[in-house]
């Protein structure tokens, strides 16, 4: 190109690509042009497709797609099933997500003592994470399988139970809910452990030293200077957290697919088995859609968390 | 915290040991669960009587038989690497140079887009599985392995120039700056000096592209129904299981074999996974 350079000389004129790589104003676009491209071919498309599916007709049979506006929606959020699914969605999100930042900051907090074998104990604790999640909640499946679980032998064991009185841990609608959400705290629990661990390291030796010496008791040392100085790592563990419970399906697809009698259904699987099964395509995006407030929120949150960060 | 050796360091100490044995016993028993239903005997397994945490009876290798002779466990392992070889090519492709560009060339713009980006990665596929359904349908992929080749990385790519962002910046600028005063461009100086002194950043990014393929279950279970063209977090959990027959040992052996080695892999990196992760968060 012939456009004229500003301020410094350059010595070789910049019509070949050499040229224009030397130059940050197109190197930096160049650079990440292609990364943002396919972003918006296969996530910005699909979900602008999402958000007119939801208001249209389409089907998996017919092709034609008519705007209806709002009579998805409406549709939906008549059905007993859509409603025992948002309420699901919340409990299950949000009563997880306190267990695995109580559980996960406590665990934290013990794994900052050194001690032999912790590589080993470390590689444990994070099985569930790494472990592709659908394998591990087959494994639970069997753990929890009505006729053999290990549970139920465990509690006859101990005396707690007669042979009689083994519980259906699936088949039951609260225990079913409590099964599910065990699962789902049993695999996100590693994450937020190592990022709460991480954000526990990066507290500077002198001000435990400073507490100690004020003579701060424990709890005192705890609730008033490492919380607070962990907080917005716990905020980043925790935003992570709702975005998975919110949005994932595996967990329930796999040990109860929704059941029994939807009292675990959620968002995502109710999406699922409307618009893929069940070949509803415009009611499944509409259900799906009721996920984006919910995501948005979370994204608002973290995006406050990165400018207090960048403040700071 | 308090001085170790007084009875409240002791009574810490034991506290903290208390809870580290109890939730590793938590985390790990479904895989010693696995481990132990590979090797029992089929009566062992279904008779009620028998104490489950042992082997009653004289461990046998026909669940695991059944898994590499009469299912597809061996074809899905097989997808699943050819998907996240592929995936992991794609990735790097786009994402070390969109990672360097926001962590060095793009300053303050960089700063907020590559939040954009990172932003795109909550983007669930539990939103985005219809519309892709469609698609994947009208571009004649459905069924085929590389709908997911070219789904995947809608995910690894903003997950990893997020990752990789990080890494860059801590690089320090002086080696760029010296590779360009002896005569490099910037460009130059990126292929030359930034990404052999990055391969270590770029192998943890490889490892967690692989380890999202090997977790992806939402679309490889939307696109994929030919049993043959399935990954193995799909086969294993949709094709073992069918009807009333559970094959519970086989189940569980493929369970075990296609998690607990990408574990130890991702071992080795989790901590420099975890300063990408949390960057803005922890400052260091």
């Amino acid at each position: 190109m012939a456009t004229p350079e500003r301020g410094a000389s350059s010595q070789a004129p910049a019509k070949s690509l050499g040229g224009l790589l030397d130059r940050p104003e197109w190197l930096g676009p160049l650079m990440i042009g292609p990364a943002v491209l396919f972003i918006v071919l296969v996530v910005g498309i699909p979900f602008l497709l999402a958000l007119y599916y939801s208001v249209s007709d389409i089907s998996m049979g017919d092709r034609t797609m008519r705007f209806v506006g709002l009579k998805n929606f409406i549709a939906v959020a008549g059905t007993s099933n859509f409603q025992t699914s948002i309420v699901n969605t919340f409990v299950f999100a949000i009563v997880s997500q306190i267990l695995v930042i109580v559980f996960g900051t406590a665990l934290a907090l013990a794994l900052l003592r050194e001690f032999r074998g912790k590589w080993f104990i470390r590689f444990l604790l994070l099985l569930p994470w790494v472990a592709p999640i659908s394998l591990g909640t087959i494994g639970w499946l069997w753990i929890f399988d009505s006729t053999y679980s290990v549970l139920n032998w465990a509690l006859e064991a101990l005396g707690l139970i007669t042979p009689q009185g083994w519980y259906m841990w699936l088949g039951i609608p609260y225990l079913a809910m409590g099964s599910v959400i065990a699962v789902h705290v049993w695999r996100i629990l590693p994450l937020a452990t190592v990022i709460l661990l991480a954000g526990l390291s990066s507290i500077p030796q002198d001000i435990h030293d400073a507490a100690l010496v004020d003579g701060a008791g424990y709890w005192r040392h705890l609730t008033q200077i490492t919380v607070p100085l962990i907080r917005p790592i716990m905020l980043v563990a925790g935003l992570f957290g709702l975005v998975f419970a919110f949005t994932d399906m595996i967990v329930i697809f796999v040990l109860t697919r929704g059941g029994p009698y939807d009292t675990t259904q959620v968002l995502s699987t109710l999406a699922f088995f409307t618009g893929i099964q069940g070949g509803d395509i415009a009611e499944g995006a509409a259900i799906a859609l009721f996920l984006f407030p919910m995501l948005l929120a979370v994204a608002i949150g973290f995006l406050r968390v990165a400018r207090r960060a960048e403040v700071v | 915290m308090a001085a170790e050796g007084t009875a409240k360091g002791r009574a810490g100490r034991a506290g903290s040991y208390g809870i580290i044995a109890l939730f590793t016993i938590f985390s790990a028993f479904p895989f010693y669960w696995m481990l132990i239903t590979t090797f029992k005997s089929t009566p062992d397994l279904l008779k009620r009587g028998n104490n489950p945490f042992l082997l009653n009876e004289p461990p046998t290798l026909e669940h695991l038989k059944v898994l590499f002779h009469d299912t597809l466990f061996g074809q899905w392992i097989w997808n699943t690497l050819f998907v996240g070889v592929l995936v992991v090519a794609i990735t790097l492709l786009l994402a070390v140079p969109a990672g360097y560009a926001l962590a060095r060339v793009m300053g303050r713009t960089g700063e907020h887009l590559g939040i954009g980006i990172f932003l795109t990665y909550l983007v669930p596929p539990t939103l985005l599985f219809i519309p892709m359904s469609r698609i994947i349908g009208d571009l004649g992929l459905q069924d085929s392995l590389w709908s997911l080749v070219l789904v995947y990385p809608s995910f690894t790519i903003p997950f990893s120039t997020w990752l990789l962002m990080g890494f860059f910046k801590a690089i320090p600028k002086d080696l760029e700056e010296a590779a360009m005063i002896d005569g490099l461009s910037r460009f130059g100086a990126f292929v030359k000096v930034v990404i052999p002194i990055s391969v270590a950043g770029i192998l943890t990014t490889v490892i967690f592209t692989l380890t999202l393929v090997m977790q992806e279950f939402v679309y490889a279970i939307t696109f994929i129904t030919a049993v043959r063209n399935m990954t193995v977090s799909v086969g294993v959990p949709t094709f073992l299981v069918h009807g009333d027959v559970y094959f519970w040992g086989s189940l569980m052996a493929g369970c075990f074999i296609s998690s607990v080695p990408v574990a130890l892999l991702y071992n080795f990196f989790v901590d420099r996974f975890v300063t990408g992760f949390t960057m803005g968060a922890v400052k260091g």
